[in-house]
């Protein structure tokens, strides 16, 4: 006969103030095979916990519920603290009658008889309970990142000092991402390419570190400390070995293509580099856009190259690797402003995006940092920026906050001013949120200092009349109609999730939100974690992040890969199903129920008939205990531990 | 193609000759209106003012006849247009204790089984350009046309779902059709300041000056508008605007219906063109070749 204890607790005011603590407690003591029932303030604390200790010893207990908050939060504790004597940590089980009684009814009565039937229940289920015990994972001590801007770039770095092997993946040809797009940065007005192509270099030169760029990971599978990635390294046409990055091939290159890394106000050739410190600095030829593969003539830039390092036949490779963990770093994209009629939707040159005008101030950019209209290249006199484009907008765009447009507006604002001192530049905003170290002191310079005009209203309507641009709109602190002749337009567009996000997100098993970016794992406590375990998220692929945080993330991600690698082995969770072959007729309906993957398909002999036949079987290590199967098979066949049909059972009698 | 016919009050008085065009083009185009027996005001900008119950009960009670003659509901007025559309989209809504409320006032029971139209949909629409490009016989070759859509016909979006709200075309396209060129103009869906004409005529002036400005300066030799509220106060208000500002515009404010009657040949009686403030007869004398007798 199992000797339960029932241990009460009060919460303070949170749980005793709706339910009568004492009446569940002196009821809990009646119930079958409770040998003993107590209640406490605060049952977490130590004196709690010594409470719960001195009774299995006093009372021999061999087993424990706790009536308490969710097990989300205390569950381990309890664990702990009945392990500490002598128990398996798994013979305890939590009645949450905070979350789910005493903070969402208000009739103590009521309340009460909840609290009760919940504790009831519990104390079925624990009836039941069997010892489980963790079995130990092996831990591959190498991380995988994806994506190799800042974020990654950050990430790898930490990764790579503490010792451990790192495989950055870059879409693109270089790595830098938007940071190597931007001029200035904010509040600082250090120069984007001046603090980043210090960190490229690193990345490139720690051995730690393998890059491959032009490559995207095309599958993830396996679970924490034991992952393997299937890595597309895209054909380069270019033997990255042999070349030497001398520039001869891209210099010869005829075709001229628009510029993605310049945001289409520039051009490119079909071989290139997208800016000149790329890392790796090997070009790579656009198939597309390249005259020899889409005609079959020219091959000036093998002519050109001195070191044989063209080649056409190169093919995508795909490279399988072993990694412990995950960092995601895949960051974000612009709002695409052209569900904007009333700023023209696109039709106008001379509407802007911000990450456009930070290619017209950079000197390698385009214009060589002249700001000049991109529709005939007159130098820009006015220039009206439009902050919350695609940002706090439920009917166009997101209803979030994109939180950094407000400062890259003030910095190109100010910019400008600095470009051209005699200039105007005007700023349509809502709010300014300025919430930063050194940020409102900024916003304060750009406004007192650079002379940049804040309007406090929205823009109405842009149209064009006589080549120039009309910008209409309010001014609500004067309280009147603004009408601005203006030379460019500047829309502050929001941060968006990435177009792949969701294939992303599905590939590794991570949840994503109604924006699509991903879900840390609790919003305020693992900003950085996921609910699965060994993938991390870094920078804006989780919500809009300026640099500051996104390096701040960064440095956290890798410090709990860290934190991983610094085990050799993981402690598995023992919650999982096994599935009785005895009772499996391999109808694969679990199978098919799995969402990760675990059931797998086994031959196996029934010592009783003799015979061999295919069963379901579970890989352990890819379970996550989600019950699916057991819900799925008809036979109930696959049992989960923990929650096993027994306990379960015996919970939907006890209530 | 039938249609229950919603006029409303401006078509049967002050905007007569929208009414008299629309019937005349449909006609030739083979669009059939029947007019809804014994309808009663849409409550436009009274009712939704004071009740939102009775804004909802008006224009349901009519949708119902039209439901009953088992046709959908095509108006030409851009708010008569806008109060059945949204009561359409209230009484389809579900969980909506409204619209039993509307239900025992009108006595039935409405979902919004009569599909609310623009008359400007149904000819772009369910007619088609191509069929009415098709029928035009009058060479409108050289007119200007500025088309303005004003407030009510494209907004909200959610409800109207008609055309693109900010750059709307569909009127721009009939004028292709006809053969006519359509002016670029920032001011298609400015306001005209219509509800403030008799409250604040200093703004309304202003407002209307401005579209003037700003189609003339695009070289618009008249204004194409599909609302009989736009069209009394753009017509009605120019020889004032003239005189305030010192202007000399001269841009006659067409309906829609109107031109498209010219251009199919029919007889300018017919359009009542005779009623309106700026007069259209020397452009036309300038612009189409052949006037019918």
């Amino acid at each position: 006969m199992a000797r339960i204890g029932v241990f009460i607790c009060h919460c303070g005011k949170n749980i005793a103030s709706t339910v009568d603590v004492e009446r569940v407690a002196a009821q809990a003591g009646e119930l079958p095979g409770v040998a003993f029932a107590a209640d406490y303030t605060y049952m977490c604390s130590d004196p709690g916990q010594r409470l719960i200790a001195d009774a299995i010893r006093e009372h021999d207990l061999d087993r424990v519920v706790v009536a308490a908050c969710s097990p989300s939060l205390h569950e381990p504790t309890f664990r702990g603290c009945i392990e500490d004597q002598g128990l398996n940590p798994y013979m305890v089980e939590i009645a949450n009658i905070r979350e789910q009684c005493s903070w969402v009814h208000d009739d103590r009565e009521e309340a009460t008889e909840k609290a009760m039937e919940l504790v009831n229940i519990a104390r079925a289920k624990v009836a039941r309970s069997r010892p489980l015990f963790r079995s130990a994972i092996p831990v591959t001590k190498r991380a995988l990142v994806i994506g190799g801007g800042i974020s990654g770039i950050q990430a790898a770095i930490d990764v790579g000092l503490a010792g451990y092997e790192v495989v950055v993946v870059e879409r693109e040809s270089s790595i830098g991402g938007r940071m190597a797009q931007f001029d200035k940065t904010f509040p600082t007005l250090d120069c984007a390419a001046c603090i980043l192509t210090p960190k490229m270099v690193t990345v490139a030169r720690d051995k730690n570190i393998k890059i491959y760029t032009n490559a995207e990971v095309e599958d993830v599978s396996g679970y924490v400390g034991n992952y393997t990635a299937r890595i597309r390294v895209r054909a380069r046409s270019v033997d990255a070995d042999k070349c030497t990055g001398c520039g001869s091939c891209w210099q010869k290159c005829p075709k001229k293509v628009s510029s993605e890394f310049d945001q289409h106000l520039g051009t490119r050739t079909a071989i290139y580099i997208p800016f000149p410190q790329a890392v790796p600095r090997v070009p790579v030829i656009d198939r597309d856009n390249c005259i020899y593969f889409q005609r079959g003539k020219c091959r000036l830039c093998e002519r050109a190259c001195d070191v044989g390092a063209i080649d056409y036949e190169q093919e995508d490779e795909v490279i399988e690797e072993q990694f412990g963990a995950v960092i995601v770093a895949t960051g974000f994209t612009l709002f695409d402003h052209s569900v904007y009629g009333e700023y023209g939707g696109g039709r106008f040159e001379d509407v802007v995006t911000g990450l456009q005008f930070e290619r017209l101030v950079n000197s390698c950019g385009p214009t060589e940092g002249k700001i000049l209209r991109p529709s005939d290249g007159k130098p820009v006199e006015k220039v009206v920026f439009i902050q919350c484009v695609g940002s706090r907008d439920k009917e166009k765009g997101m209803e979030y906050c994109s939180r950094l447009c407000c400062m890259y507006t003030a910095k190109h604002g100010l910019l400008f001013k600095e470009h051209n001192p005699e200039g105007e530049a005007y700023v349509f905003y809502m709010d300014i949120r300025a919430a930063g170290k050194n940020y409102e002191e900024f916003v304060r310079r750009a406004q007192e200092e650079f002379g940049v005009q804040y309007l406090r209203g929205r823009v109405s309507r842009i149209y064009k009349e006589n080549g120039q641009l009309v910008v209409r709109g309010a001014d609500t602190l004067a309280g009147m109609q603004v009408e601005i002749k203006a030379d460019l337009v500047v829309l502050a567009t929001g941060l968006i999730a990435r177009d792949d996000a969701v294939e992303v997100a599905r590939m590794l098993g991570i949840p994503y939100d109604q924006n699509r970016l991903f879900t840390e794992g609790h919003p305020k406590l693992a900003p950085v974690e996921t609910v699965t375990s060994g993938v991390f998220l870094t920078g804006a692929c989780q919500a809009p992040k300026d640099i500051p945080d996104t390096v701040a993330t960064a440095s956290a991600a890798s410090a709990k890969a860290l934190g991983l690698f610094s085990h050799d082995y993981l402690e598995s969770e023992p919650m999982v199903a096994q599935i009785d072959p005895v009772l499996c007729s391999d109808c694969h309906a679990c199978v098919v129920s799995c969402p990760f993957g675990a059931i797998e398909e086994i031959e196996w002999r029934d010592m009783m008939t003799r015979q061999t036949r295919t069963v379901a079987h579970v890989i352990e290590s890819l379970c996550h205990g989600c019950g699916s199967c057991t819900v799925a098979c008809r036979a109930g066949a696959p049992n989960l531990s923990g929650f096993s049909h027994e306990q379960v059972f015996a919970q939907v009698e006890a209530a | 193609m039938r249609y229950a016919y919603y006029p409303g009050c401006s078509l049967h008085s002050t905007a007569k000759d929208y009414d008299t065009s629309a019937r005349a083009v449909c006609r030739v185009l083979g669009i059939e209106l029947q007019e809804i027996p014994g309808w009663v005001c849409c409550g436009a900008s009274s009712a939704h003012m004071t009740s939102e119950l009775l804004s909802l009960a008006l224009p349901v009670h009519n949708l119902n006849i039209a439901k009953d003659m088992g046709l959908d509901t095509v108006a030409c007025c851009a708010e008569c247009y806008s109060r059945l559309k949204i009561a359409n989209r209230e009484m389809r809504a579900r969980n909506n204790g409204r619209a039993r409320d509307v239900d025992e006032v009108v006595g039935n029971t409405y979902r919004g089984e009569s599909k609310v139209k623009h008359l400007l949909e149904v000819i772009c629409g369910d007619y088609g350009l191509d069929a009415l490009r098709e029928r035009v016989v009058e060479d409108l070759s050289g007119l200007s046309v500025a088309a303005y859509y004003g407030c009510l016909l494209v907004r909200p979006p959610e409800v109207t779902g008609f055309d693109d709200p900010d750059e709307p075309m569909v009127m721009d396209h009939i004028v292709t059709a006809l053969g006519a060129r359509p002016v670029e103009w920032p001011y298609k869906t400015e306001c005209c300041g219509s509800s403030l004409s008799l409250t604040r005529t200093d703004i309304v002036l202003k407002l209307c000056h401005d579209i003037f400005q700003k189609a003339a300066d695009q070289g618009a030799e008249c204004l194409l508008v599909a609302c009989p509220l736009c069209q009394a106060n753009l017509d009605m208000r120019q020889p004032q605007v003239n005189r305030h500002y010192g202007t000399t515009f001269e841009l006659p404010v067409l309906y829609f219906t109107q031109l498209i009657g010219l251009a199919l040949g029919i007889p300018s009686s017919d359009l009542g063109l005779s009623k309106l403030i700026v007069s259209p007869q020397k452009l036309l004398a300038r612009k189409i070749l052949r006037q019918p007798a």
